[in-house]
């Protein structure tokens, strides 16, 4: 049959981790030779499906346009996405607050046990995926005739654009009447996301306060990074917790990874150890950071972000 | 309203996770095991809604083996009424424990169930919400604020991007997230308090559930190593490292 991928937008973008979802999706239609959809679900997604159909590989994309998926709450992507299961062998989603909150429901519905962010695929029925926080991983099997499957959208490259899939509109779905959207308070950045910049600096408890994160700001917008923090920082009232890298929070695999004033706690590890490039800036040198990082600067943070600013000025950033 | 409160007893998070040599899975054996700490902040939660009048009565849910009745004792010294053990053996994944669950649910008929959004241990992040859909139910998942109005529940969720608020009517399925609350340490009097408080035991055959898993542990391994690169003394020469490394 086929496999079906969910893209991930907010009815306006269609966001990276939809095309990383795809390279996951590709990665068994190749195993079990079958093709791979997207399905959009969302209100006003004509933009969203049209550059879903771009992305390479794909062999159609079936957009879902209806007042119930605005927000894309789970009972609302259960009634869509449950009845469109006859005709896939697997449905993917990234493993984002938005695909963790609907993607149970579609296994359960199915009678399927979901495979929970996968970082790698070895065949069409088996998968890699981190357990205990990413301290082990766990190579699992499954045997349900469907899968459901989350991916961990830092594992895998994004797949190319340059396809012309045709777009498909579906049938309105039920809209199930049990959650309703209030309101929403998203944080506001001309900066990149934190979980899809290819560079992010972050700040732990070593900042202080609040208003001291304001030196890491100068560099991100520098390097056009993302702005990050600890656990210790948000959990002190620095910034705001969408800033949290870490077991608990986001997890990131950028480029590089600039940790200032973070000691390094197993809980943070867990979020960032995968970035390619690792920096540390800690006036201790006993920081457990500086046994994963691949450059490692002992100073006052104080100092040492404001010269780093004036030397990136100084090289034209 | 009645609220049910399933726990799990997991590694302990302080504790250092070890991959078995014969790379069959985690090792277990003689080390401090707890409750999950995402199930803390549900009991907590449980606990002051009684205490706030909302809440008629608790009861703290654990599927595991003998001492999982350990980690229901822990839920009830923290203030929760009651508790059910459903004894097994065996390694039980998320679809099971909700189809249990649902068993459990249909026979007590609570109001609300809230869970841990995830277990410290599979990271599976699944039960709460495969419970919601197999009852039929509504769920807010990663709740960091909860609050009852008439017969319905405001909930603000931990989202990517911020902050979400949704209404959900009950009966209803919450997952807890990491700043809902600070759990309490039980008291002493209320630890000896618990252990007169009714755990009722059961086993999954009491359910007649099918445990047999779904997925099959290949192996588990450990993740590659990073070690520890070089120090640089000055901006200058980091900013060179980087240019050279082509990552700025």
């Amino acid at each position: 049959m086929a496999i079906l991928v969910i893209a991930e937008h907010d009815n306006e973008n269609l966001k990276d981790a939809t095309h990383k979802t795809v390279t996951a999706a590709l990665a068994i239609a190749k195993d079990k030779g079958c093709d791979v959809d997207i399905l959009v679900a969302g209100k006003g997604v004509k933009d969203v499906s049209a550059a879903a159909a771009k992305i390479a590989g794909v062999r159609k994309v079936l957009a879902c346009d209806h007042a119930s998926l605005k927000r894309q709450l789970a009972e609302a992507m259960q009634e869509v996405i449950v009845p469109l299961m006859d005709g896939y062998d697997a449905v993917l989603a990234p493993d984002t607050t938005t695909g963790k909150n609907f993607m149970p429901r579609i296994a359960a519905m199915l009678d399927v046990m979901q495979i929970s962010s996968i970082s790698g695929v070895e065949s069409a029925d088996t998968f890699v995926r981190p357990i205990y926080a990413g301290n082990a991983l766990a190579t699992v099997k499954s045997s349900d005739t469907k899968k459901v499957i989350t991916v961990r959208p830092t594992a895998f490259a994004p797949a190319a654009e340059g396809g012309s899939a045709p777009v498909e509109t579906i049938a309105d779905p039920a809209s199930p009447s049990t959650s309703e959207f209030v309101s929403e308070e998203l944080s506001k950045s001309d900066r990149p996301e934190l979980t899809a910049a290819k560079i992010v600096i972050s700040g732990g408890r070593g900042m202080g306060s609040g208003e001291n994160f304001a030196i890491i700001e100068k560099v991100a917008d520098q390097l056009g990074a993302a702005v990050g923090a600890s656990r210790a920082a948000v959990d002190a009232g620095y910034v705001p917790n969408d800033y949290q890298v870490g077991q608990t929070g986001k997890v990131v695999a950028p480029e590089l990874y600039i940790a200032v004033g973070i000691s390094g706690a197993i809980q943070h590890l867990a979020g960032m150890k995968d970035s390619k490039v690792i920096v540390a800036i800690n006036k201790d040198e006993d920081a457990p950071i500086f046994q994963i990082a691949d450059y490692g600067w002992v100073a006052d943070l104080f100092n040492a972000v404001p010269e780093l600013e004036a030397e990136l000025t100084k090289a034209g950033y | 309203m009645k609220v049910l409160v399933p726990v799990k007893r997991v590694l302990d998070f302080n504790v250092k996770v070890r991959v078995k040599p014969d790379e069959s899975g985690v090792d277990l054996a003689n080390v401090k095991m707890s409750m999950n700490p995402f199930d803390e902040i549900s009991v907590e939660q449980a606990v002051r809604m009684q205490e706030a009048g909302t809440a008629t009565e608790t009861i703290a849910v654990s599927i595991g083996p003998d001492k999982a009745a350990e980690t229901i004792r822990t839920s009830l010294a923290m203030g929760i009424d009651r508790g059910i053990h459903v004894k097994t053996d065996a390694e039980v994944e998320p679809l099971a424990v909700a189809k249990i669950l649902k068993a459990i649910v249909e026979e007590e008929k609570p109001d609300l169930v809230v869970l841990g959004k995830q277990a410290i241990d599979d990271d599976s992040n699944q039960t709460g919400q495969m419970l919601a859909a197999l009852m039929g139910w509504p769920q807010a998942t990663f709740a960091n604020s909860i609050e009852k109005d008439g017969d319905s529940l405001t909930v603000g969720r931990e989202v990517d991007g911020g902050i979400q608020t949704i209404k959900v009517t009950l009966p209803a399925v919450i997952t807890t997230d990491l700043r809902l609350n600070e759990p309490r340490y039980a008291s002493l009097p209320n630890i000896m308090k618990a252990k007169r408080k009714p755990i009722d035991a059961k086993t999954s055959d009491d359910y007649g559930v099918d445990l047999t898993p779904r997925l099959t542990t290949v192996k588990v391994a450990e993740p590659a190593g990073r070690t520890a690169g070089v120090k640089v003394a000055d901006a200058a020469e980091l900013v060179a490292k980087l240019k050279e490394e082509g990552v700025i």
